[in-house]
């Protein structure tokens, strides 16, 4: 029994239900939420790259270089945005981000 | 079943479960703890697929730079912790109903449609045969996708500032001099001469006097 596509993509999809998991557990700590979208890029990236490697094409693997771009810039704003949120509110909870409601 | 199917299933099951770890820790430095398993096992199938370079470039940038961010932003912030996990289990059985559901699916239509390699595709694995994959990706990388590449750059510039400016106070307690204002006073501004006249000693004098007078008067 060889690997297929099938099986590298059903990892990526069953990652990604994990972290759509986290993100409904964890709704009141901010960084796990974080963390979760985290995974999600991964699965998707695993995706990417396990296309690229079947269908003998380089733009899958382009394609997870920009995400991992983008997804480092995420981060980094995102924690920033959190540690300005703990200095203002002294809480992470999602649930209390409620100033915008008016 | 070769040694790479054995070894894809190894990694798997170490990502999965450092995945459903990360979820479900207890505490966020755990949590940190256990993505950075999750990333070198992802690291690992992805050196599986030939995918060296790419694999490398997680684990320096996923495990060196932004993991090592979110411990340091993990163990700045003083969170309580009994409040954080009161209801964690609240919304489980929806979530794990959710989770089920989509796993399932994509398992199903992934495994029932990829199963066999894509019609008219060549044998896979040939792309890094020639030469090195992180050769093959600089040539793509810095021809087709130059603009592309530039744009991501300015991305990670925007998000340097952004990250500095959203963080960075300015303390009113702090006792700091401006060197650059120090530097361009002049001297009118540390003194300035006003003209007054000089002060006058007349008036009072007759006021005792009519004073005095008035008095006279009345008596």
């Amino acid at each position: 029994m060889t690997l297929t596509l099938g099986h590298f993509l059903s990892l990526g999809a069953m990652l990604f239900a994990l972290s759509v998991i986290g993100i409904f557990l964890n709704r009141k700590n901010l960084i796990v939420l974080l963390m979760a979208i985290e995974l999600m890029l991964l699965a998707v990236n695993m995706n990417f790259v396990a296309f690229s490697y079947y269908l003998n094409d380089m733009a899958g693997q382009i394609f997870v270089f920009f995400i991992l771009t983008v997804a480092a810039a995420e981060s980094a704003i995102g924690l920033a945005i959190l540690v300005l949120l703990f200095r203002n509110k002294s809480s992470i909870n999602v649930d209390e981000l409620n100033t915008l409601q008016g | 079943m070769d040694a790479k199917t054995g070894l894809f299933y190894v990694f798997s099951a170490v990502l999965l479960f450092a995945a459903f770890k990360v979820i479900t820790a207890r505490n966020p430095v755990h949590a940190a703890l256990y993505l950075v398993l999750a990333f070198f096992q992802a690291a690992a199938v992805w050196i599986l697929l030939k995918a060296e370079f790419l694999a490398i470039a997680l684990v320096l940038v996923y495990v060196g730079a932004v993991m090592v961010l979110f411990l340091f932003v993990v163990m700045m912030l003083d969170i309580n912790m009994d409040s954080v996990r009161k209801g964690f289990w609240r919304h489980f059985p929806i979530a794990v109903t959710l989770g089920a559901v989509i796993a399932l699916e994509m398992s199903y239509v992934l495994m029932g449609g990829f199963r066999e390699p894509p019609k008219g595709s060549s044998l896979p694995g040939q792309l890094g045969d020639q030469v090195s994959n992180t050769k093959e990706l600089g040539k793509v990388l810095y021809s087709e996708y130059l603009y592309p590449l530039e744009i991501a750059a300015v991305i990670l510039l925007v998000a340097i500032i952004a990250a500095i400016a959203l963080t960075l106070r300015e303390r009113k307690d702090s006792k700091h001099t401006n060197s650059s204002d120090q530097v361009r006073v002049k001297a009118v501004d540390r003194m300035r001469l006003v003209k007054m006249k000089s002060a006058v000693s007349e008036p009072a004098v007759p006021v005792v006097v009519q004073a005095s007078a008035a008095e006279v008067k009345k008596s």
